[in-house]
């Protein structure tokens, strides 16, 4: 891993793709999160809702995808972390993680994030600027 | 709907960036790394304390604001920013609350949607902003039919 401070319009972080989405990670985000949102958890209300199955936080999604800049707290932390939810993410979808430096200044670094699923669509997308105070 | 309650804001409420809570959560999003969740780890790092996740503040109490009930069921969260100060450390009082920014209605396909932004804050023991989290929430026509009756 090298440092971030390194990185360069065009450079990336090192992906992470998750693996498949199960009932219990959105069980678990639940009581992590005090969102208790029954679409998230409980298939009768996800269909009343009229989704055909139960879908995840966006805010797990957006959790998880901050999980790249993790490894770099020694040099900086997220000063902005921007989203848009653009899609839904059900159980068993693969979701990939990624980062790409947009623009680098002195003390600050911007990337492109987004989270994509199995058909390479994406579900979250925004960006990220971590600052290097 | 809510055009009226746009400015009003909640009453502050006292959170605690619980130990135990940050573990959970930073578990619940697969990111249980040292720097949140090690003691030993957060007093050797630049930070001198553990710290948490830039989402955590999605599990603070920002209060109550007068004119705006919200269902619980039904709401489409569009878009979530947050911008930091300094990371949350683990262990302090983070005083919260929050305002609406705007409400705004709109046509569209599936009937009229309403759109509500909301812009959380918080602050710590000195009285400093650590984060501000802005929020957008889609209320779809069905949910607003739903209230109304």
């Amino acid at each position: 891993m090298s440092a971030i401070v390194e990185k360069k319009a065009g450079d990336t972080l090192p992906p992470v793709t998750l693996p498949p989405v199960t009932r219990l990670d959105l069980i678990k985000y639940a009581g992590a999160s005090g969102d208790y949102n029954p679409i998230h958890t409980i298939d009768d209300e996800a269909e009343k809702a009229g989704l055909p199955g139960i879908i995840a936080h966006g805010m797990w999604t957006m959790g998880n995808l901050a999980k790249l800049f993790t490894p770099y707290y020694e040099e900086g932390f997220i000063e902005t972390y921007q989203i848009r939810f653009r899609g839904m993410v059900f159980l068993d979808d693969v979701i990939s993680l990624q980062a790409n430096v947009s623009e680098q200044q002195e003390d600050k670094i911007t990337f492109d994030v987004s989270a994509k699923n199995q058909k390479d669509e994406d579900v979250i997308k925004g960006k990220v600027v971590f600052s290097l105070d | 709907m809510f055009e009226d309650a746009i400015g009003n804001l909640s009453n502050k409420v006292k959170n605690t960036v619980e130990r135990g809570a940050v573990r959970k959560f930073a578990d619940a999003i697969g990111d249980a790394h040292p720097i949140f969740v090690d003691e030993e780890a957060g007093k050797t790092s630049r930070y001198g304390r553990n710290i948490a996740p830039p989402t955590f503040p999605r599990v603070f109490d920002y209060g109550e604001i007068a004119g705006l009930e919200l269902p619980n069921k039904g709401l489409i969260h569009g878009e979530q920013i947050y911008h930091y100060e300094r990371p949350l450390l683990v262990g302090e009082d983070i005083h919260c609350w929050t305002e609406v920014k705007d409400y705004k209605e709109k046509a569209g396909k599936s009937g009229t949607m309403g759109i509500l932004s909301l812009e959380g804050k918080g602050e710590d023991q000195g009285g400093n902003l650590v984060f501000r989290a802005e929020q957008v929430v889609i209320i779809t026509e069905a949910v607003r039919r739903g209230m109304e009756a």
